[in-house]
Parts: structure tokens; sequence; C-alpha cells
């Protein structure tokens, strides 16, 4: 060997599967609960996409002579007071309810995320001011902040999704903080100042990217929490107005009828609202392992 | 007294069944100390836990016979085993901070081990434990005994857990690498320490180590483990002076030892000629004057470093010695610029180099000229940045080369530093400690820096890596024609890699000069004792006899 090398180290024989996709593949392969997740995920985000195709019934159309007949297997899930197929509607309302909750996460995520690392990254007066704001966020009742913003900006669909973010930065914010904080003066840090990197580079490129693992926990749980706070929120009568197809209001219409006998109106909406915080909880575990490349053999 | 046969133990993971100890026999009387030394892997630490039943749940344990005292400690059951360990099998861990919980004072710590065993009661406790503290020779006892573990030093902190582990008058002592991460002058006390008390209460011992020196100074037999196995067992002087089997000559050589070379460390077949180094010249490339750093702390402000001046000539290379705290960290960032001088001046081929503060020196065109390897490259690695993408860093940044020269730029520096281009693609996770070293030194060179700060860069390696990072140094030093800034504890290391060298303590110079000069006939008492402290490593006797008999073997 010509090079100065006094002896070359020795390369393993194993073979790295280095692919993005076979990363995922031995993930979801490793482990069934977080393959049901991501399958339940995917029919999710179908029935979202398509879900107004799918559905066998126009989702506002009433029919009176119809009303609140039980679940048969003309009307899987039975119909309201007003005829409609709750089927229909509980498969339309997916695609609403699903981009309200990833509205706030990405929202949020994204905002929380340049708070923290700020914070974190230069601590200082700008560290404790964030930290006050964020000590104010939280010492509120946080459902009762968004019922409070969402009636003072006015009742749409965007200001839901403007409250339930607001609601969460301070749970980005705090961990991307601490996360960011530990890694300030790491090693890999330094190195990269020697390689003539900016503050800017460091703090994205370096330090950000390893705090992926524990948010994408957080995001997982959050959207699970993101998609209650909409319903809730339309269950009071904030936010969607009837007759929107939307799980948190027909949650709220069927309650009525509870009594009454005809469970089927709001036990269905109930279960997908239930059916989809599951899953995302499930999910987190999941996209941790995928983002952290410690977990690749 | 305890009394292994055949013992193995393996570990179920996701890829199977990994054996870490492969049946092995060991036996040790009262009144003996045994020293198990190897590298990391090796199995020595599971061989220790697995006497005192401390496996973790995914390990099986097997063994022909593992009795100890009459005792068979395979069939004892857990509550039997918790009344042992302790009372009878005590253990040192590596770090002695971690072994201490931190929100408890250090003698409640000892008076719970006390009355556990029931040793002590409620009202004797605290009498008790303070005798155990004096024991291990810490001085006002009363008063430590309130002390929490972050008040003390490591080697006080190493004392507490020497007395913890001792409380009970165990008859059988285990201590697993009981001084890694202290200091020579440390080490050499808390060693004393533990000899002394072994010899007084006539205890057996286990010591692991991977330094041949300690074990060679304080152990009566030792046995040398690789890859699970026991290669060789004997008496140290004759074991370490005539090894018969070949990685033990192998760790022999591998260990800096006065009057070798570099190449010496490396086992016969792999020692290239020494290369040519080009006499350094005269003027100087880095000289720094009276360069102070003061950290501002809630209280008085600390210095950490006091007017330290000294000059490196290009080409040359200078040690900077000192055990922590002497500040000698903080003098390398600074001249790395990482950190910002609190006074002193510092000159870089001839221009000043504190005139861009630290924080935009990332944009300064000197940043290519000036770099720097770390302690730890584990830590000095980006977790989710593959060998590739580190290398490609700071070529990206500080070169003007389009893609397809980066590329080759990262193949040529894996050639330079002997790293298979297959593990460019990999994660520091997957590599190995040495490729690791291997990748900071290739990215720490890629910009063919004139000044390469060293940080300690063979610390967290195993002796027979270090042997082979060194020769790298001192290879690419020639090839490069580089200067080098070698920051270390280890004196041995410093004497084969530098000409000159600067010795450091509590933030001041005590004494600088020609390597030879400082290490051979040095003046000030700090450095004398340095020398004193550092353990001898065994030194093979390389004879005729000595070879006939390997050739055989």
């Amino acid at each position: 060997m010509s090079e100065p090398v006094a002896t070359p180290a020795s390369a393993n024989a194993v073979q790295v599967d280095d692919t993005w996709l076979h990363h995922v593949s031995h993930v979801l392969r490793s482990n069934p609960v977080t393959l049901l997740a991501f399958v339940l995920f995917a029919g999710i985000v179908v029935i979202a996409l398509f879900g107004p195709w799918i559905a066998p019934f126009d989702p506002m159309e009433s029919n009176a002579a119809r009303a609140l007949e039980p679940p048969s297997l003309r009307h899987l899930f039975g119909t309201d007071n007003l005829g409609r197929d709750v089927f229909s509607r509980v498969i339309v309302a997916t695609r609403l309810d699903l981009t309200i909750s990833v509205a706030a996460v990405a929202l949020s995520f994204v905002v929380g995320s340049i708070l923290g690392s700020l914070a974190g990254y230069y601590g200082g007066w700008l560290d404790a001011a964030l930290n006050r704001v964020l000590d104010m966020v939280m010492a509120f009742p946080l459902f009762v902040l968004a019922m409070g913003i969402v009636a003072a900006l006015g009742n749409t669909v965007e200001n839901i999704v403007y409250a339930t973010a607001i609601i969460n930065v301070p749970f980005y914010a705090r961990l991307v903080r601490a996360e960011v904080n530990i890694r300030r003066d790491a090693g890999f840090v330094r190195a990269a100042r020697l390689s003539g990197a900016s503050d800017t580079a460091v703090l994205s490129l370096h330090i950000f990217p390893n705090a992926l693992p524990p948010l994408m926990v957080q995001v997982s749980l959050n959207l699970g929490w993101a998609i209650l706070n909409a319903a809730g929120l339309s269950f009071i009568g904030l936010g969607v107005r009837p007759p929107t197809p939307e799980w948190g209001i027909m949650v709220a219409e069927g309650a009525n009828f509870i009594v009454s006998g005809e469970w089927w109106l709001a036990i269905f909406p109930g279960l997908s609202l239930m059916l989809a915080v599951f899953t995302f909880n499930l999910l987190g575990d999941g996209l941790r392992d995928i983002v952290d490349p410690r977990t690749r053999t | 007294m305890l009394d292994v046969r055949n013992l193995e133990v393996s570990f179920a993971t996701r890829r199977g069944n990994v054996a870490a100890v492969r049946g092995i026999d060991l036996h040790v009387d009262a009144g003996e100390t045994l020293g198990i030394v190897g590298e990391s892997g090796s199995g020595k630490s599971v061989t220790s836990y697995a006497v005192m039943r401390l496996l973790d749940p995914a390990a099986t344990l097997s063994a022909t016979r593992l009795n100890y005292g009459g005792i068979d400690l395979l069939r004892a059951s857990e509550r039997d085993m918790r009344d042992l360990r302790g009372r009878e099998i005590s253990m040192i861990f590596q770090n002695p901070r971690a072994a201490l919980n931190p929100i408890r004072t250090v003698g409640q710590q000892i008076s719970d081990v006390l009355r556990q065993h029931v040793r002590a009661g409620r009202s004797d406790a605290r009498s008790k434990a303070i005798a155990a503290m004096e024991a291990v020779e810490i001085r006002d006892s009363a008063q430590r005994f309130r002390a929490y573990p972050f008040e003390l030093s490591g080697g006080m902190c190493q004392r507490i857990v020497i007395a913890l582990a001792l409380a009970c008058d165990p008859r059988l002592l285990i201590a697993d690498e009981p001084t890694t991460g202290l200091d020579i002058t440390t080490q050499k006390t808390v060693m004393d320490l533990i000899a002394k008390v072994i010899r007084q209460r006539n205890m057996g011992a286990v010591l692991i180590t991977h330094d041949l020196g300690l074990a060679a100074e304080y152990c009566d037999r030792v046995m040398v483990m690789k890859d699970g196995r026991v290669v060789e067992q004997g008496v140290p002087d004759k074991l370490f002076q005539h090894p018969v089997d070949a990685y033990t000559r192998k760790l022999v050589d591998a260990n800096p030892r006065a009057g070798t070379t570099v190449r010496e460390l490396l086992p016969n077949e792999s020692r290239s000629p020494m290369p040519c180094m080009k006499g350094a010249s005269q003027d100087s490339l880095i000289s720094v004057d009276r360069l102070g750093k003061i950290f501002a702390t809630a209280g008085a402000p600390v210095h950490a470093v006091r007017e330290v001046s000294f000059s490196i000539s290009r080409g040359g290379s200078l040690g900077l010695v000192g055990e922590s705290g002497s500040g000698k960290s903080t003098v390398s960032s600074i001249i790395a610029r990482l950190a910002d001088a609190s006074s002193g001046t510092a000159s870089f081929a001839g221009a000043d180099l504190f005139d861009v503060p630290a924080h935009r020196f990332a944009r300064d065109p000197r940043r290519a000229r000036i770099q720097m390897v770390f302690q730890d490259a584990t830590d000095s690695l980006n977790p989710r940045h593959t060998a590739r993408q580190s290398l490609l860093e700071p070529i990206k940044r500080l070169s003007s080369s389009g893609a397809k020269e980066r590329e080759a730029r990262v193949r040529e520096l894996a050639d330079l530093v002997g790293l298979p281009h297959v593990l460019l693609s990999r994660f520091p996770h997957q590599l190995s400690g040495g490729q690791k070293a291997r990748v900071g030194i290739a990215r720490a060179i890629a910009v063919e820096p004139d000044l390469l700060i060293l940080d300690e860069p063979t610390a967290a390696l195993d002796v027979s890596i270090q042997a082979v990072i060194l020769n790298l140094l001192v290879d690419l030093r020639a090839r490069l024609s580089m200067t080098y800034l070698f920051v270390s504890h280890d004196l041995q290391v410093v004497r084969m890699l530098c000409d000159d060298v600067v010795v450091m303590k509590a933030g001041a110079v005590v004494e600088q000069g020609p390597v030879s000069e400082v290490l051979h006939t040095p003046a000030h008492d700090y450095t004398k004792s340095l020398i004193a402290a550092a353990p001898k490593p065994p030194a093979r006797v390389e004879s005729l006899g000595a070879t006939r008999i390997s050739s055989h073997a």
C-alpha cells in the first residue's frame, strides 16, 4: 500500500442496508404494533382523501321518511333525525377533522421548534423571556383558552386551527429548547463550527435534526389531542357549524337522542374519533424509530 | 474462596445469541489479588457481573461450577444473593459518580448499607459510617458525612465508593476499572489505598483493568482475556516479560512505555519504517503570550488559565500536559478559536489571531488553517450524519470544489487515514471506536490545516487501537507537514509524538522545554510527581528463548 497507513481499519463484512425504504420496512417489520398503527393511519388518510366518493349517500341530503332508522344493511350506521345517512356523514367528516388537526399540529410544530431552538441555542434574555411567555400560556386551562381564542377571533375553521396551534406551541417549544440546549456544546457542534458552519447552519443542520426523535412522539400524541380539541370545540358550538358533517358536532347532536334509545347517532362518530386518536397515539414510537438513524442496525 | 469452572454468558439480541464469555475458569483465594486484563469487549466486566449474579435479564448464565466459600451461587435464590452482595462479595464500580445516589449525602448512603446488612442499628449507624470513612483515609469524616457526591472530587467520590464496598467487611472485593477517569496522581493514591485495605483484611480481590501497568503493580496473578476466553494467565512479571500468546504479546507491546518509539507499539509484522521528519523550521507558526481566561461564576470569578505563553515552530509538535482542571483544554479551545481569551495575545503566521472574535471565526479565511481532533470521537460526530457527510462538511464549507472533486477528496482522505470506502456510508453508531477516531482525524485534515490541535485523541481508545492511531498521526504529520499541538495526560504518548512539552497545573505553566529534558530531568516537583505516579507498563523481554517458546505455541 502506497499510503502512509500503519494498519487499515478492518471493514466489517456485514452489508448495511442504507436506503430509507429499507429502514422503514425494517421498523415496521420489527414492531407489529407500529405496523398496525401505520395501516390504520393509511386507512384514515385514504378515507379522508376519497371520502366523498366512498360514501354511499350524500351526507347533506335529508329524507324525513327515513329519519332515525337503526343500523341496517342499507344504512350501516343508521340515519339521523333528518334522515341523513350516518355512515356517509362519518366518512365525509374524516377529511375536515384530519385537516384541522394536521394543520394545527404542523403550525405548532414549526412555530414551537423555531422558538425553542432559538431559546435553547442562544439562552440568556431571549430564553428567559420566551419561557415566561410560555408559562403564561400554560397557566390557562388550555381548552378554555382555545374557546376564548375562537370566540374572540370569530367562528371559522381557520380560527380553530390557530387556537389549537397556539395552545400546543408551548409543548414543542419546551421540548425543543431542552433537546437543543443539551447539544449546544456537544463535540459534533464544536466540530461543525471548526468546519466553518455559521450559527444558523449549526442550529438547523446539526442540532435540530437530533431533536427529531422525541419530537415525533410529541407530534403523534398531539395529533390525537388536536383532533379531540377540534371536535370538542365543535361539540360546544364553536367553530364548525351544522349541518357540516364533523365528528364533534355529530356527537353533540346525537347526544340528545341517546336517552330516547337512538344510540347510533352519537356512538359511531364517537367511535371514529376514538379510533383516530388511538391510531395517532400508536404512531409515535414508529415515527420516532423511523427518524432515528441509530435504530438502523 | 471463589471457584468458577467453565463459565459461559450469552446475551439474547435482535440478531440471535451473542456469546460474551465462552467458558472460563477462575479461582481466587483469600489474600490473593487476581487481575483480569483485556480490551473492551473481551468479557472481563461481564465475568464479574456473572459472579455477582448482576446480569441483565437478556443474559443466560451457565457454569459447571460457581462456588463462593462453599455456597453454590448458581442455585442461590435472589434473596440469598442480595444478602451475599455487600456482606461477603463487594464491588467497586467504574464511575464513582454514577455509583453514588446524587441526592443523598454520602454518609447516609454508607449508613444505609450498614443497616441493610444489620451491621448497625438506628443509633450507631452514623458512628459506624464515620468509622468506615476513616478506614479509607478520609480526613474530617464527621463533616464529609453530610456532603453530597457533587460536592466531592472524583478521587474523594471513589474513596466513598470504596468505603461503601468495604463497610460490611466483605471477604471478596471485585474492582471493575476502579481508577478510570481519575487523574494519574489520584489513581495512584486510590490504588495504594485499595491494596493496603486488601492486605490488612486478608481479602480476596479481583481487579479488572485495561491497564497492564496497574495489573503488574497490584496483582498476584493475571489473566488475559480476549473475546470471552482466557488466552493466557500467570504471575504478572513472568507473563508480561515472556508472553506466550500472540495477543498478549501485542497487548504488552502496544503500551506506551519508557524508551520506545511509536513504531515499537505495533506488532512486528505491521511496522513500517519511521517517516523522515523534516526538522522544524526556526520561524514560529503560532506563539501565545500571557494567555488568560476567566470564567464568571455566581461566586468569585475562576481563573481557568493564567499567563500561559509558548510558541510552536512551523512543522513542530508541542505537547500540552496536565491533569483535569489544569486548563489545558481551555487553552486548546482558545487556540482553535472556539472560545475567546480574557487576556493575552497570540499570533498565527505572523498576524494577530485574536483580532476576530471566536463566534465570527467560522467565516474567517484562517478557519481552514487551524483544525482540531476531539477527545471523544463518538461525541464529535453528528449521530445523524454518515462518515461521508461528516467528511464533506468542512470540504463544502471551507474549500471551493465541485461535487466530483469533493467525492474524490473524501475517498482520498479515507485512504489517508486507512478507512475502507465501504464504511463511508455508515452512521457513527455502526463504526467501532478506532474507526470513529479515523473519521475524526480525516475530517480535521480535510482542508489541509497548518496547525492541528489534538485534544487527547486516543483517550477513549483501547491500547492496541491507540498504537495504530498514534502511528497514523506521526505519518500524517510527516506527509502533510502539519504542526501539532498535542493535548494529553499521558507523558509517554507525549514523549513519542512531541518535540517540546508544556506542563500545566491549575491554569498555569509549571515547566516547559524539550521533551527529553523535561521528562528525564524534571525541574518542578509537580512534573516529578506526575512521572512517578504514572503506572509503569511492563516491557517484554525479547530473548531468543522467548521467541522459541512462542514459535512452538
